[in-house]
């Protein structure tokens, strides 16, 4: 297992972020994190890569507990993100984003090395002919790649993607979906948490679902899509529309 | 008759588009909903019929008018009414006074005395609190309020946005007789809702939303029994 995750909670004041998920994830696995909106996926994220230590639970990744401990130390363990929100450095090239990711991220690379790696993490992501404008000037869709090559660039064994899908139109998402099982291929676990569903159903070999910070179901795309507990998660309690029909019965 | 149209409108925010060519239409004093997973562009949708967003392609029609450019306020006078998701109340002004504030069209003001009544009726609870500041509210109290808000502008057409997002059971079915009243009153309704079964039981018309297209529609009925509703929402 490269990474586990074991009965993590985490609470925000009065809010139950996330309740006792457990997961355990093998090596070179895409593993989807799905849920409505405020379910605790990027929540989790956060937890797994330190940013917030879990008030309970424990995260072992590469057969080290890591909780609590921070994001640069797992970083330079193995353990890359993307954001929801991009965060490119916006004064620096691009390709200097990216060196960015690589002096801090696994390997430790001086600033020689990393300029290699990050010309050849730039090439797979195409921004090849955007590496040395100003990472400010990116589009929406490439800021997306940028953000992605800058934690490739980390050469992590585990890739944490949030959202690396939303905003770009239907080609862009094709790409990017390329993208990510090339990833895979060269080794890398990947979890991703995304609301492209069709993308998501895709490209993961399980996926998870969370709900008001609680997993509530695991299994392959197609086990989850026919969930009665995902199906209700997303599309609402049905007894609450029987009760509806009965009320609107009785008034004629 | 549509009384509001959307014809292949594209828009979004910044260089991020969200809408792909949606066309919808609203028959008058008909209930529609509008329905679809996360992140799929419902609200941008309502921001962009309501003109908070201004169409990046297509057009938005009101009674027969090209009303694709005209601003928020203006759709407002015109009986183009919203009720945002979060309710958006004036939490440091009372019951009444925000009520009060949702008449401002002028076609609202001479009916202001009889909508207060309505509202009244429909909602006993914003009565009894009708001099209590809308901050100290509960939750459902508050959609109430927002809703009754929207009701006192005299609308033509009324949207509301996630009518039923964390509210109670018995809350949630109360708001829902509601509307049912306001379609009897001949208001033509647009529904953005969450819960798909409910949206699918109480409107006459539904469009399912998915990554910023219209995915299916139809009337609810038949809808209710398509199982592709359900991978619309889920991809599979």
């Amino acid at each position: 297992m490269i990474l586990q995750v074991a009965g993590v909670s985490k609470r925000f004041g009065g809010l139950q972020a996330l309740l006792h998920v457990t997961l355990d994830l093998p090596e070179g696995r895409i593993l989807g994190l799905i849920g409505p909106n405020g379910a605790g996926k990027t929540t989790l994220f956060n937890v797994i890569n330190g940013v917030y230590p879990p008030e309970e639970g424990r995260i072992i990744f590469n057969g080290e507990d890591v909780t609590a401990r921070k994001p640069y130390d797992l970083a330079r363990r193995g353990l890359a993100r993307t954001h929801q929100i991009v965060r490119p450095l916006n004064d620096l090239t691009v390709r200097e984003n990216v060196m960015v990711g690589s002096c801090f991220g696994r390997e430790d690379r001086g600033l020689a090395e990393a300029a290699d790696i990050a010309q050849e993490v730039i090439a797979f992501v195409g921004l090849e002919t955007w590496s040395e404008q100003l990472a400010g000037n990116l589009n929406v869709a490439q800021k997306k790649r940028l953000e992605m090559a800058r934690a490739l660039a980390a050469r992590p064994y585990l890739l944490l993607l949030d959202e690396v899908l939303a905003g770009l139109n239907p080609s862009e998402i094709s790409t990017m979906v390329e993208s990510i099982q090339k990833i895979r291929e060269q080794g890398v676990t990947i979890i991703m948490i995304e609301h492209v569903m069709h993308a998501v159903m895709n490209v993961s070999d399980r996926i998870i679902v969370l709900d008001y910070g609680q997993q509530i179901a695991e299994g392959t795309p197609q086990e989850i899509a026919n969930d009665e507990r995902v199906i209700e998660a997303y599309l609402g309690d049905p007894r609450l529309a029987a009760r509806l029909m009965e009320q609107i019965d009785e008034e004629g | 008759m549509a009384i509001l149209e959307i014809r292949n409108v594209s828009s979004g925010y910044g260089e991020v588009q969200i809408l792909w060519g949606v066309t919808l239409a609203l028959e008058t004093s008909k209930l529609t909903s509008l329905v679809g997973g996360n992140g799929v562009g419902k609200t941008t949708l309502l921001r962009t019929i309501m003109g908070s967003l201004k169409p990046w392609e297509g057009s938005v029609w009101f009674e027969g008018q090209d009303v694709s450019q005209a601003a928020a306020y203006d759709k407002a006078e015109m009986g183009l009414i919203l009720v945002p998701e979060g309710r958006q109340l004036f939490t440091d002004m009372t019951v009444a006074e925000n009520l009060e504030m949702g008449a401002t069209p002028k076609r609202a003001r001479p009916h202001i005395k009889r909508n207060f009544e309505r509202i009244y009726e429909m909602f006993p609870r914003l009565k009894e609190r009708k001099h209590q500041k809308a901050g100290t509210l509960s939750g459902g109290e508050q959609q109430m309020l927002a809703v009754g808000r929207g009701i006192m502008a005299e609308p033509k057409v009324l949207m509301i946005d996630e009518l039923s997002l964390g509210l109670a059971p018995v809350l949630v079915l109360q708001l829902f007789d509601v509307l049912r009243q306001l379609k009897t009153m001949g208001m033509t309704l647009l529904l953005v809702e969450q819960n798909v079964h409910m949206a699918l039981v109480v409107s006459d018309y539904a469009f399912v939303l998915a990554q910023g297209r219209v995915e299916l529609e139809g009337p609810s009925r038949v809808l209710a029994k398509n199982e592709h509703v359900r991978t619309a929402y889920l991809g599979l």
